[in-house]
């Protein structure tokens, strides 16, 4: 029997390295996959706590949680594309056009 | 306690994957240990007794969403992460400080006592399986959800295409189109304006040529069908 601490705590330590990544790095894929890994942690969360309280509604709404980052990811990637076409680069630092 | 033991192995695991997502330069690599992070969690929801949604897990996140990724990834042909200069390190150091924060705040939480809440009943749910039983909860419950997921694949499937898509005029990244003429047949119309006075099957002139791609004129055209006016009248 596993105890509520330990996924709970893993999901913490996921979602920090998520944040970690998007503060950190410069490149948009990467910190695009840092936005799934804090998907994933919340993921991890509801399971957690799916398993905690014996409902099947945490399972349930991280199934809808995956539809959603599919979605997310093919959108996503097609702006990453089309920013590469526009300035032969994916690192964020070169989008300041907000800039005055 | 095997379980336990199981779920720190795939804990294990997916912490330093995570930690190399994020710390890796090359972006292959990264998505490369993305996709073994995603598989140890399919894992560790395995022994939380979600099995559906880990096998969701592997076939979507590490089957379809990766795919995507390695795919732009290879597409973009991206080089290494060179990053440098005064701006990008504040920017850097202030990342690092917020995730300290934040790990520290954790290691504040777990130092003190927190309530756990009920103790889960030792019987998982149900006894005919976790994907029935997520089935029936989504298609009774959560039906409408559910149908509205479908709409937002949909939405999204065509906003990716329509973004993607080059736009008119601009021919970036396309070849550009050469029309293909050498096995069109030239209509009557064309042949009598045609610049050298055209007749099927001589060739141009070398200066009609001239600065042009070789194959757009490539001078064999197709004798002349019965739709032309001269098959017909020979006939």
């Amino acid at each position: 029997m596993i105890p509520l601490s330990w996924p709970l705590l893993l999901s913490a330590a996921l979602f920090t390295t998520g944040i970690v990544g998007v503060l950190v790095r410069r490149n948009a894929i990467v910190i695009f996959m840092s936005v799934e890994l804090m998907l994933n942690a919340g993921n991890l969360a509801f399971v957690a706590f799916a398993r905690q309280m014996n409902s099947l509604d945490g399972q349930v709404f991280v199934f809808f949680v995956m539809t959603v980052a599919a979605a997310e990811v093919a959108v996503g990637l097609a702006i990453i594309v089309n920013m590469f076409r526009l300035r032969e680069s994916v690192f964020v630092d070169e989008f300041n056009l907000l800039k005055g | 306690m095997i379980a336990q033991a199981i779920f720190a192995a795939f804990a294990g695991v997916l912490v330093v994957s995570g930690l190399l997502v994020v710390l890796h330069k090359n972006p292959v690599t990264s998505a490369l240990f993305l996709i073994a992070a995603f598989c140890s969690l399919a894992g560790i929801y395995l022994t939380l007794h979600a099995e559906f949604l880990g096998l969701v897990q592997v076939i979507v996140y590490a089957g379809a969403i990766m795919v995507l990724f390695v795919f732009v990834i290879m597409y973009l042909n991206l080089k290494n992460d060179v990053e440098s200069g005064v701006q990008t390190a504040v920017r850097r150091g202030m990342g690092w400080i917020l995730g300290g924060v934040l790990v520290a705040e954790a290691v504040l939480f777990v130092s003190r006592r927190w309530s756990i809440g009920p103790p889960a009943p030792p019987e998982a749910l149900g006894a005919a399986g976790n994907t029935q039983a997520v089935g029936q909860v989504l298609y009774s419950r959560f039906l409408f959800p559910f149908e509205i997921t479908s709409m937002v694949l949909l939405v999204a499937m065509v906003g990716a295409i329509m973004i993607s898509k080059p736009r008119r005029g601009d021919t970036a990244g396309t070849p550009t189109q050469v029309p293909h003429r050498a096995n069109v047949t030239p209509t009557p119309a064309e042949l009598a304006t045609a610049p050298h006075g055209g007749v099927a099957g001589s060739p141009p002139p070398p200066h009609a040529v001239e600065g042009r791609p070789r194959e757009l004129y490539i001078p064999e055209f197709d004798p002349p069908d019965e739709r032309s006016p001269n098959a017909e009248g020979s006939r």
